[in-house]
Order: structure tokens, then C-alpha cells, then sequence
């Protein structure tokens, strides 16, 4: 397997479901390439069309229009059991008439494997998830964590080349949901695995993804790495989706190249990389992290100011709620790195310090 | 004053007044509980046990000439089930002719049931995966026959296999045949009428289980590379299998005493159990042989009923 090779393809795939005046499309022009030995994670709201895409490449769905290429091949004519993808239900769907042993071996007998050979690697697959004093017992003998791991070993038993994940933590509480999350990626970089996960939970996506794609009603809005995702959101979308983000309003006064002079609501002005599509006096939407903001008593190298509305202790950090002078609210969060210092209340005047590079100009 | 909650356990051993009040008013409620049961003690007792026992103190007695009994004690009739006497030397000799009315009645009753559940089983799956509100539908077309008087249907399939009859016109029509098919009055036009009467029996618990079975599992089958047929053997005939014995036995059982369908397809040119039955209580004029017979039937299908509620049930209350 070459590093970086297509493992998964989709070319325009436009999925719609219902007809005439009720018809909608779950999928609206999807193009994406998932690379072999890739993390990739689809991430987006409920009813995004993140499942169908899914269910789309295990071969569950068709596309109205448009291709799904697998290993370079069209697989469009290929029913699900003829493609070489499993998938681990959001339910798990295991076989409650089979043991955990029986429910691994499934895809291996299906696949006429041999009784020695199916032994092996039902045994080794038990190992891999931690589950080999479980073996003989029924599937609705297990806890939910355990079920997970049957589900998880079943789906890699035949060693598929993509595994595709439909948010299969959801049903797991906090505790073992973090502890699954480290569990998959040492799976997935174990076996070599593409794997295609599916959440709507961001932290999971950035903590355990190569790449993410964010998706929203049907389309693609960006595809990056967990860092790019979140440094450098490519829209409003994006940004309010990833973690937390301030938004604010800025004037463009003049601009040379790449670069642009803005005029904060504050009335402070910056020079600031900006798209281009944004021209003189356009009003353009800056994304700012809660954690990126410092706060300072107010002098000139403030870029906002404001007053502090409450503050909420959260333990490891300390969010403060502003409002903005000129307009607007914003949250800032710091870190309780030397204690809870308690030196800002409600009603005290604050100086907003922001990076230069922590202010990401946004196409609106 | 909190002891007036029925099933709080009583710990003390003097009661108080309260606890009192309360026994005096659950004592009350139970004979209340008990007269909404009356009637139906009073019908089962009338029409169910009593006539058993009669037919279960006939079975012992012996027969009398002109039909009916004579309370006289005699096994004969339940020896009979599987001996029958020499005329001559008195020993008692296997009863090859009854062991065959068994043999054909079971084959008969199970011929029937496979058939019920060749074509139920496809059927509930069809209702089963049908939008919720269109089921009780399909169910409810399901059961029309079965609102039709049985002698009447009977007659129906009768105009439709006999020699003149609709299959075999359209088949001389369509120069697929010279000379009308033998079709009334086979074994196969019996286990037809059977399944058709009973087909109902089977629908209903097989679609009970199919409107249970979680359609995932079969999406996860397809996932794990299994094709239609073996997603068909390996996940959901294992799912509905409650359903399946369910409708085999509400199936079976019937089929196998069967009288009306089995005299009027079967031409009664083969004796099958329930004809048997109807033979002793009729021109045989012995009849605690056909209660012995009536009542042997009833004991091997209470001993199946048995084994099915300690294997399936105890195995399908498991999951």
C-alpha cells in the first residue's frame, strides 16, 4: 500500500430523497478524496447528510447522481456484501443469537474462510479489543462499552480496507467514550485501516482525526487537519461549529494585496490578511477563539474594550462574559494556571488584547 | 400511618388497626378480582372440562351396541390405540392399521404446515416491512377468508380442483393437458385446503416476531459480506424462529385432527385421525374408542406444547 494512495473517492454525489415538491437533497454535489491508512472524519449537525454519505460507500444507499470510487473502482453496481468495507453501527447491531466469538467470526464465515483460519484471527481480534474473557458470552450479556469493542472487532475480523464508523461513541457515557476515543486511533494506526468516522461531536473529530471534513446541509463547507479546522475556518459556519468563537464586524478602509486595513467596532484600526473577495468598504465578519483573548487593563495596544458581565469558574479555566464597547458581546476564556484569581468581577473595565494572527477574517 | 400501602411487608407482629383495615380491604379486593373471573370459570367449566370428562370416563368404559356406553370398566379402547386382539388366539398384535392413520395424519399435518410456512413466511416478512399504517391493513386482509364459513370455502376449493373444475378447464384451454388432472381428492389437495384454512394461524406469530426483528441486523449481515440467502438463514431465520414454532404448532394442530376439510378434499378414501374419530362416534358405534383416540391426540399435543414452552420460551425470555 503506498502512503497517501486514494482509498475512497466521491465525485459530485448528489443524494435526494422524496420526490416533486417534498424532494431535498441529503447530499448536495459531495465531492471528496480519502486517503489509504487515513483518520477521516466526517463531521457535522443531524440531518447534515454525514450518514448518508456513509451508508453510501458501505453500499446501503445509492446516489441519485455521481460517483463512489473504491480503490479507483466505480462500486456503484456493487451491493454492500461484494464491497470490502465494514461498518460499525451507531446501534452495533450485533447478533443477539450469537455469541461475542460467533458475532466476530460472522464476516469470516461469510467469507469462507477456513475453521483454523477463522479461529486465528477471531482469537486475535479478542486480544486487540480486550475482550477475550467475554467470548463465550451473548451479546446482551456485555455492558454497552463491551458491546462497542465486540462491534468494532467484528467489523475488522476480515480485515476490510475502509471501516466506516457511524458515531458509534454516542451511546457510551463521558468516561469510556474518552477512553474509546484513544482506543480507536491505536486501532486504526495499528491495523492500517481507513477508517471513516462519522460524529457531531467536534472534540471527538479533532482529537482523534488525520483529516476532518465539516459538513452542513448536504455540502462540504471545508476539509483539513483537526489544526487547520479550527485555526483557520474557512467560513461563519465552520468557525461557530468548531469549539466556541467571538464574532465581530470590521470595516475595510484600504487594501494592498493581500493585506487590508479594518476598522474595528471598537473604532480601533488593524492590519489584517483578508480574502479577496472583500473590497473597500465591505463589511467583513473576524472570528476570534475565547482563549486567544488576553485580558489587560485598558491601554493603547487594546483592540477592544468593555465591561465584564459575569464570570463563570469552570475548574480548569475561567470564562468571562463582556460586553463590547461599540457593540456586541464577546466570551474570553483563561487558563487557571496559578489558581482562580478572582481580581475581575461583574462591572469592572476591562482591555480586550488580541494577536494579530488570532483574528481570522472570515468570507460571510 | 404509613402502613396502609398494601405490600408494605409487616414486621411487627401485633397488627395495628390500620394494617388490619388493610388486610380486611385487599381480602375484599381479591373477591372482587375473582368474580370478574367467573364467567369465564363458569363457561371453560361447562364447556370445556365437563364435556372432557365425560369423553375421558367413555374412553374407560365399554361400548355399547347401539352406540353410546355402558359404564362398565374396560382399557380396550386405549389398548386398542396401538394393539388390536387376535380373533383367534387372544394376544394382542400390533395395530398396523391405526399406526398408519398416525403415519398419514402427521405427514398430512406436516405437509400443511410447511406449506403454511412457505407462503406465510414471505408474506409476514412483506407485511412486516411495510410502512407502520399500511400493516393492520394487509393483516386485516390476511384474515378475510377466515371470517368465511369453512364448509363454504371448502366447497369453493372443491369447484376449483375437480375434474370440470377452473384449474383444469384452463389447463385443457391451454392445451397444457389432454385429459383432466386427478386433483380433488389427493393428499395434496387436503395439505392445499389445510393450509389455506389455516394460513392466518401462521401469518399472525410469524409477523408478531417479524415486526420485532431489528432490520440493522440484516444491514449488518449484508456488511459482513453475507449475500440475501444467507442473511436470510443465518440472521433472520434464527431472529423469527420463535415466530416460526409459534405458527408451525398453531398450524399443526388443527391440521392434524382436522375432520370437514380432510373428509371433503380427501374424499375420505385414506382414514386420517379425524375422520377416525368421526368413524367411531359414527358407524363404528364405539365410542370410547374415539374418545380414547380424541383424547390420545390431546395428550401428544399437550406434551408438545410442553417441550416448545420449556425450549423456545425459556430461550426467547433469555434475550
Amino acid at each position: 500500500m503506498v502512503a497517501g494512495a486514494t482509498a475512497i473517492e466521491a465525485r459530485n454525489v448528489v443524494k435526494t430523497f422524496g420526490s416533486g415538491s417534498e424532494a431535498f437533497n441529503a447530499l448536495d454535489n459531495v465531492s471528496v478524496t480519502i486517503r489509504q491508512n487515513e483518520f477521516f472524519t466526517l463531521l457535522g449537525p443531524s440531518g447534515c447528510g454525514k450518514t448518508t454519505l456513509l451508508r453510501m460507500i458501505a453500499g446501503f444507499e445509492l446516489p441519485t447522481s455521481g460517483e463512489i470510487m473504491l480503490d479507483g473502482q466505480p462500486v456503484a453496481h456493487l451491493p454492500p456484501f461484494k464491497r470490502q468495507v465494514n461498518t460499525v453501527f451507531q446501534s452495533y447491531a450485533l447478533f443477539p443469537h450469537l455469541t461475542v466469538a460467533q458475532n466476530i467470526a460472522f464476516g469470516l464465515e461469510m467469507l469462507r474462510r477456513s475453521k483454523s483460519e477463522i479461529d486465528a484471527q477471531v482469537d486475535k481480534m479478542l486480544k486487540l479489543v480486550q475482550m477475550e474473557p467475554m467470548r463465550n458470552r451473548r451479546v446482551n450479556q456485555i455492558s454497552g462499552g463491551q458491546q462497542q469493542r465486540v462491534a468494532l472487532a467484528r467489523a475488522l475480523a476480515p480485515h476490510p480496507k475502509v471501516l466506516l464508523l457511524d458515531e458509534p461513541l454516542s451511546a457510551l457515557d463521558l468516561k469510556l467514550r474518552k477512553g474509546m476515543q484513544i482506543e480507536l486511533k491505536r486501532l486504526q494506526m495499528e491495523t492500517g485501516i481507513t477508517f471513516i468516522f462519522v460524529t457531531h461531536d467536534q472534540e471527538e473529530a479533532l482529537t482523534m482525526s488525520d483529516r476532518v471534513a465539516v459538513m452542513s446541509k448536504g455540502k462540504i463547507l471545508q476539509i483539513g487537519t483537526p489544526t487547520e479546522i479550527y485555526e483557520r475556518p474557512s467560513d461563519r459556519f465552520v468557525a461557530d461549529f468548531i469549539g466556541e468563537t467571538n464574532f465581530t464586524q470590521a470595516e475595510v478602509l484600504e487594501r494592498q494585496g493581500d493585506e487590508g486595513r479594518l476598522r474595528l467596532c471598537s473604532g480601533v484600526e488593524i492590519v489584517q490578511q483578508i480574502n479577496s473577495l472583500a473590497g473597500i468598504g465591505d463589511k467583513v465578519t473576524l472570528a476570534i477563539r475565547p482563549e486567544r483573548i488576553e485580558l489587560a487593563p485598558h491601554d493603547d495596544a487594546c483592540q477592544f474594550s468593555g465591561t465584564v458581565q459575569n464570570v463563570v469558574y469552570f475548574g480548569t479555566d475561567t470564562t468571562y462574559h463582556l460586553n463590547i464597547q461599540g457593540g456586541g458581546h464577546m466570551t474570553v476564556r483563561l487558563q487557571n494556571r496559578w489558581g482562580h484569581q478572582s481580581v475581575l468581577q461583574a462591572g469592572d473595565e476591562v482591555g480586550l488584547r488580541v494577536p494579530p494572527e488570532a483574528m481570522q477574517v472570515l468570507k460571510d | 400511618m404509613a402502613a396502609t400501602s398494601s405490600d408494605a411487608p409487616v414486621q411487627e407482629t401485633g397488627l395495628s388497626r390500620p394494617e388490619l383495615a388493610s388486610r380486611a380491604n385487599d381480602r375484599a379486593a381479591m373477591r372482587r378480582r375473582l368474580m370478574l373471573l367467573a364467567p369465564a370459570v363458569l363457561i371453560i367449566t361447562i364447556c370445556g372440562l365437563a364435556p372432557l370428562s365425560i369423553v375421558l370416563a367413555y374412553s374407560w368404559m365399554q361400548p355399547a351396541e347401539y352406540a353410546g356406553v355402558i359404564p362398565q370398566f374396560s382399557p380396550d379402547a386405549w389398548i386398542n390405540l396401538a394393539f388390536e386382539r387376535d380373533l383367534f388366539s387372544d394376544e394382542l398384535l400390533p395395530n398396523f392399521a391405526y399406526y398408519s392413520i398416525y403415519a398419514r395424519s402427521i405427514m398430512m399435518a406436516g405437509m400443511t404446515t410447511l406449506l403454511a410456512l412457505a407462503v406465510g413466511f414471505p408474506t409476514s416478512y412483506f407485511i412486516a416491512t411495510r410502512a407502520p399504517h399500511r400493516r393492520n391493513l394487509w393483516l386485516f386482509l390476511i384474515t378475510i377468508p377466515f371470517w368465511t364459513n369453512l364448509l363454504i370455502r371448502t366447497f369453493a376449493i372443491m369447484l376449483i380442483l375437480r375434474d370440470e373444475g377452473v384449474l383444469n378447464v384452463i389447463l385443457l384451454k391451454l392445451g397444457i393437458i389432454d385429459t383432466p388432472l386427478q386433483l380433488l381428492f389427493t393428499n395434496w389437495a387436503v395439505s392445499y385446503g389445510l393450509a389455506y384454512a389455516y394460513l392466518p394461524l401462521m401469518v399472525m406469530p410469524l409477523y408478531a416476531s417479524m415486526e420485532k426483528l431489528d432490520f440493522r441486523l440484516v444491514e449488518a449481515g449484508y456488511d459482513l459480506y453475507a449475500s440475501r440467502f444467507q442473511v436470510l438463514r443465518r440472521v433472520i431465520i434464527p431472529l423469527v424462529k420463535p415466530g416460526i414454532v409459534a405458527g408451525s404448532i398453531l398450524c399443526f394442530i388443527p391440521a392434524i385432527g382436522d375432520y370437514v376439510i380432510t373428509s371433503q378434499l380427501g374424499g375420505g378414501k385414506r382414514m386420517m385421525l379425524g375422520t377416525l374419530i368421526a368413524m367411531q362416534f359414527g358407524p363404528a358405534r364405539n365410542w370410547p374408542q374415539g374418545s380414547a383416540i380424541a383424547l390420545g391426540l390431546m395428550i401428544i399435543v399437550l406434551i408438545a406444547l410442553f417441550i416448545y414452552a420449556k425450549k423456545v420460551v425459556a430461550r426467547s425470555n433469555m434475550r
